[in-house]
């Protein structure tokens, strides 16, 4: 089985797994990073959002062999300290209902942020809609990246 | 129910401590809540089965009930906290495992759990203040009366002596704690009514182990359980040669008609399951929406089992004056919790080991029973926090997969579905259809009400105690059942979550058909309920005119401006009555949700901010699945699978909610299903406000031209 060398969180990780091993699996099963959540394995969800290189990809979807030397951040390496914009926002606002679709709407939601620190409604419309949350807590993600938005700007 | 404890639920302090202080757990549990600086705790005392104390005067509450997302984990520990007077910064919460011994009600439906367990709750966190008290006033000699209880101490104020509960609990030992004691005045509540946050924010904001999926051991192989993919459809054979020879594939396991491959990791199981080779036997009559729903609608020109009969309806319609009818219908629909099944079982000789997400532990533990043969004292059975539950988790399909394959194995095995897997496994919820009709005299007043209801598989669907139920004269309800290979089961408040559009939108056409408003139509109902009821009235008239009149109140009900559309929804289910006004705008020709004002009485809101996260959360579920939701079924074979093919509403879909509760001091009840129910019925009876047309079909616009009706939520 082939050796694939991953910089997750920024810290360097080796696994053995099967070249078209999901990155979504290679992180809960081998690199016990169960934050990231399975909802659906076709990139219909958004539960297994992590960023590549910043950027917001569907983990399920993404092979092992495809991500070579680019960066993986998942919801553990989000921030030191559990105190990125997003994860402040989400308390005030007391998102979670399940909580289980909430590390993938963050992950999302930080990325947008990073591109669009003043997100209007469309732009969170258009970013968040891969994102489903089957609870619908729907309300306040909207409002926690408003929030968000004002203490990262601040 | 009665205040009264089961005298066996509730360890006296005297009988535990006199065991002896269970020294040295370490402060281990208080992961949740951050504490003020306080010496660490080195002992903890067991008070009773819902609360140990520290003593440093930290408090560990366990929440006994399973959390799917409803709140309870945070809800039911606060008002063991309000009755023990305990700040909640003291607090850590965590999860109780089954334990028939110390809790009754152990399960999550009905949005049962906040009121089963009210009084006991209550009580839990009231005999062990009152312990406390008595301790400290044994202590400083003065009577119980001049003590008083704040921020986790005693106090005496006269003689300025304090002590925080960690240092009465040896005094605490020797008093003999009561099995009733009195509660608090509801007025007089510290944190019930005060928003608290998800006892589990920190652990879900940086992505902690915490639900049945993210659960391992050392030496858990994974299994991938394929089920037979027609309803009614039977295991014929296996070629496992291909998928025993994929890596880490380590056994093939058969039970009843299911075929589970066994690995170590989820992603080589999921593949190599689908490298199996499996024959199946057709199912003897295949079953399809098709016939389904031809098959309901003859059926509903029948006459069904009677369910409820008051006075003599059919003379009311032959004297009508006009008589309204018209029929409902409505499709299966999986839960798709956005977590899919799985459950971990390990099953030795002597023990079995569940860990997982059920809404039903005890069931769990049966279902393990009768498997592996072990006894009660055997079986353990732990809840995970649940990607949700919905209904689905009542079940213990899955709990039989990790049982039957860890059985066989005697390994540590964790189940996992696939969504396919767990999208066309599912207990359903059932399709199924209604007619009605009203009779109204020439005064447009309602004489006689008929509902006949239909299911495949669902049971009787007819509610005998539903609105209009006791407010009119004559009624008869009567009702057929279908039988089906296709499980189905408890959704998201059964029955009720299509009777509530269905009757709620016809009640709309009669008030209509009568020329009145809808609101002052079902207002006068309400009148009739309360002054002249008729055979058993469930409902209580008063509250459901409350939150009519709430709703209408704040959003301005009849004075909306032109171009809006309102309409309304009244709906009594799991003791809780909710009302709501949609209002929609047209705009391009297209209907768009722009607010739905819902009023609710719950009797006392335990944790408002959670409460309106359930009404919000299950008003969107409604509206979601009605405009959406249909599982088809051909040959046998649900024709979706997953979130390409099965749509769900997602956030640019999603209008304003407005969130108003009745405010009184009634004991509370459930909020994870009631909301629900009459969402869809404001928005259809507002649709045709602004459209002229019924909406009657589900998913909405399924009997119409493609594109008359699009879901868009509009907010702000
Ligand atoms: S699991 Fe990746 S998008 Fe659903
Ligand atoms: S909070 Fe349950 S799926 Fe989003």
């Amino acid at each position: 089985m082939p050796t694939y060398s991953l910089t997750v969180n920024k810290r360097k990780m080796e696994v053995d797994v099967a070249e078209d091993t999901p990155l979504l699996w290679v992180l809960r099963d081998h690199l016990d990073l169960v934050g990231t959540k399975f909802g659906c394995g076709i990139a219909q969800c958004g539960a297994c959002t992590v960023h590549l290189d910043g950027n917001p990809i569907r983990s399920c979807s993404v092979p092992v062999s495809a991500i070579g030397d680019k960066k993986v951040i998942t919801i553990e390496g989000l921030s030191k300290d559990g105190k990125h914009p997003v994860q402040i926002a989400w308390e005030e606002i007391d998102v979670p209902q399940c909580g289980y679709c909430q590390a993938g709407q963050m992950m999302s939601a930080a990325a947008l942020l990073k591109k669009k620190p003043n997100p209007t409604d469309a732009d969170i419309d258009a970013a968040m809609g891969g994102n489903l949350c089957r609870c619908a807590s729907y309300l306040r993600i909207r409002k926690a990246i408003h929030t968000a938005a004002k203490i990262q700007n601040s | 129910m009665n205040n009264k404890l089961n005298r066996r639920n509730f360890l006296k302090i005297s009988a535990l401590t006199g065991g002896g202080l269970v020294i040295g757990l370490p402060a281990l549990n208080s992961c949740t809540n951050p504490k003020e600086a306080r010496e660490a705790a080195t002992s903890w005392t067991d008070v009773n089965a819902f609360l140990k104390i520290a003593n440093n005067g930290e408090v560990t509450i366990k929440s006994p009930n399973p959390e799917i997302g409803q709140g309870v984990k945070t809800s039911m520990p606060m008002v063991v906290a309000e009755e023990l007077d305990i700040p909640w910064e003291m607090v850590t919460v965590v999860q109780a495992p089954l334990d028939l011994e110390n809790y009754k009600n152990q399960w999550a439906g009905g949005s049962q759990s906040i009121k089963r367990s009210w009084n006991v709750l209550r009580m839990a966190g009231a005999t062990a203040r009152f312990a406390l008290i008595s301790a400290a006033a044994n202590m400083w000699s003065v009577p119980v009366s001049e003590l008083v209880t704040e921020d986790g101490k005693v106090l005496h104020k006269a003689s300025n002596q304090s002590a925080h509960y960690g240092e009465l609990l040896e005094a605490a030992a020797s008093v003999e704690a009561p099995e009733e004691v009195k509660l608090k005045d509801p007025k007089d509540f510290k944190l019930i009514g005060t928003d608290v946050k998800n006892v589990e924010m920190a652990n879900i904001l940086t992505g902690k182990p915490l639900f049945g999926l993210d659960y391992k051991v050392d030496g858990m192989l994974y299994a991938r359980v394929i089920h037979p993919p027609a309803f009614g459809a039977t295991l014929a054979s296996v070629d496992d040669a291909a998928a025993k020879a994929m890596s880490g594939i380590a056994h093939v396991v058969k039970f009843g008609e299911k075929v589970a491959v066994v690995g170590k990791s989820s992603w080589e199981v999921i593949k190599a399951a689908n490298a199996l080779k499996v024959t199946w036997n057709n199912p003897p009559k295949p079953e399809s929406t098709e016939g389904h729903v031809a098959e309901m609608r003859r059926l509903l020109g029948k006459k069904g089992e009677v369910r409820r009969k008051d006075g003599n309806p059919e003379r009311a319609f032959r004297q009508a004056d006009k008589v309204i009818e018209a029929s409902y219908e409505a499709p299966f629909l999986p839960h798709n919790t956005l977590e899919p099944m799985n459950f971990f079982a390990h099953v030795t000789e002597n023990s079995a080991k569940l860990v997982g997400p059920t809404q039903t532990p005890e069931r769990a533990m049966r279902t393990a029973m009768s498997i592996t043969g072990l006894k009660e004292d055997q079986v353990t059975v732990e809840m995970t926090r649940m990607g949700g539950g919905f209904g689905r988790r009542l079940y213990a399909d899955f709990v039989t997969d990790a049982v039957e394959i860890s059985h066989q194995l005697k390994l540590p095995i964790k189940v996992i579905y696939t969504r396919e897997d767990d999208m066309t496994a599912g207990t359903y919820r059932p399709a199924f259809q209604y007619k009605f009709r009203a009779a109204l005299d020439k005064d447009g007043q309602l004489t006689a009400y008929h509902q006949r209801g239909v299911s495949v598989n669902g049971g009787h669907v007819t509610r005998d105690l539903n609105i209009p139920s006791g407010a009119v004269g004559n009624v008869l309800l009567d009702s057929h059942v279908i039988k089906s290979e296709i499980t189905t089961g408890a959704w998201r408040s059964p029955t009720h979550n299509f009777l509530g559009f269905a009757e709620q939108s016809f009640i709309d056409e009669v008030a209509h058909a009568a020329g009145k408003d809808p609101l002052q139509f079902r207002l006068d109902m309400l009148e009739n309920a309360k002054n002249n009821p008729v055979g058993e009235v469930k409902y209580d008239p008063e509250r459901c005119i409350g939150v009519l009149k709430l709703a209408a109140e704040k959003a301005a009900y009849g004075k909306a401006p032109a171009g809006v559309f309102q309409g309304v929804a009244l709906y009594f289910s799991h003791s809780t009555y909710v009302a709501q006004v949609a209002e929609l705008v047209m705009e391009e020709d297209k209907p768009k949700i722009k607010r739905i004002v819902t009023a609710v009485d719950c009797g006392i809101v335990v944790n408002p901010t959670g409460a309106i996260n359930q009404v919000q959360g299950s008003i969107l579920d409604g509206i979601g699945h009605t405009f959406f939701g249909a599982l088809s079924f051909k040959g046998g074979k649900p024709e979706q699978n997953n979130f390409n093919q099965y749509r769900l509403i997602r956030i640019p879909e999603v209008p304003n909610v407005e969130v108003h509760f009745v405010k009184n001091t009634l004991d509370p009840t459930g909020l994870g299903e009631p909301a629900l129910n009459p969402a869809p019925a404001a928005v259809g009876n507002a649709l045709f406000a602004a459209t002229g047309e019924r909406w009657r079909v589900t998913p909405l616009g399924a009997d119409k031209k493609p594109g008359v009706v699009e879901l868009e939520g509009r907010v702000g």
